[in-house]
């Protein structure tokens, strides 16, 4: 019983977890969208001065800064305390399509030391790149479609909202040209 | 899970999304109130697709390419994998363009 706290937890235990965190949001007058932080973070900062998006008041949107920064205590504690080994256990088709393209640390760390190790790297630029090509394309697009994983795959999902639906479907559009069509002409 | 190759990541999502569903309606039939006694409507979303499938494919290849939506970019962060801050960062960045350029996109 004690090695299951340690260990990854399965996907059963994950998913409702992570249901009952927008149960708890929703019931609490709130409700469950990472993203939206994004766009509360550029209005801080005095975006609302060039672009009416940015203009609302921001301070109202506190609370979901509060719960980013509780995301990011999780993570802390989650990888400090509670990670025994944080090695990430990839289906072995996969390990084999990485690594023939040239992604090798699978079974060595969490995220992919080929990209996510700057100090240590032999594609620095491409790294550089890539982090923040991906990361502008998922601010640029999360604010575009209204909503992330949480905003629209799990909580409009949950309640069965068309436009949600749409939304994950476009995810995964653009996931599978990437894995497909991108990382393995880059790599 | 773009590979097709492990269950994890669907098995995740697709257990919140039917857990979530089945919370949700539960709040919707019993008429559940917030905390703060107030009642819980849950709006549709306008239907615009357009807004929605190009939104979602950008994000998608953002989401491919960083192996992060926002959520997990904090959890790592708080993690120690100090390289999440460049996503972070640009994607902040890439909200602002989008707030500067939103007029001039398809919805």
């Amino acid at each position: 019983m004690n090695n299951f706290l340690y260990e990854p937890w399965p996907w059963y235990v994950a998913g409702p977890l992570i249901s009952l965190i927008m149960f708890a949001l929703i019931i609490g007058g709130k409700t469950f969208g990472v993203s939206s932080n994004l766009r509360t973070i550029c209005s801080a900062c005095g975006a609302g001065k060039i672009s009416g998006f940015f203009d609302f008041n921001w301070k109202a949107q506190t609370w979901n800064l509060v719960f980013i920064f509780g995301v990011l205590i999780g993570g802390y504690i989650a990888n400090n305390f509670m990670t025994t080994d944080d090695s990430i256990a990839l289906a072995s088709a996969t390990v084999d399509k990485l690594s023939a393209i040239g992604i090798s640390s699978e079974n060595q760390s969490y995220v992919p030391r080929e990209i996510f190790d700057l100090s240590n790297n032999d594609n620095l630029i491409l790294s550089i790149l890539l982090l923040s090509i991906g990361g502008f394309l998922v601010g640029f697009g999360t604010r575009y479609a209204g909503g992330c994983t949480s905003g629209h795959a799990i909580t409009g999902l949950s309640q069965l909202q068309v436009g949600s639906l749409i939304a994950v479907i476009g995810f995964f559009i653009g996931g599978l040209i990437v894995t497909h069509f991108i990382y393995p002409f880059i790599f | 899970m773009f590979q097709f190759d492990s269950f994890h990541m669907y098995g995740v999502i697709g257990s919140a999304v039917i857990f979530g569903i089945l919370l949700t309606q539960i709040i919707k039939r019993m008429q559940i109130k917030s905390i703060d006694n107030k009642d819980l409507v849950f709006e549709d979303k306008d239907f615009l697709p357009k807004k929605y499938l190009l939104g979602g494919t950008i994000f998608g290849l953002g989401w491919a390419l960083t192996g992060a939506c926002p959520g997990p970019m904090f959890a790592l962060l708080g993690a120690g994998y100090y390289a999440i801050l460049i996503p972070i960062i640009f994607a902040i960045l890439g909200t602002l363009a989008y707030g500067l350029l939103k007029d001039k996109l398809p919805h």
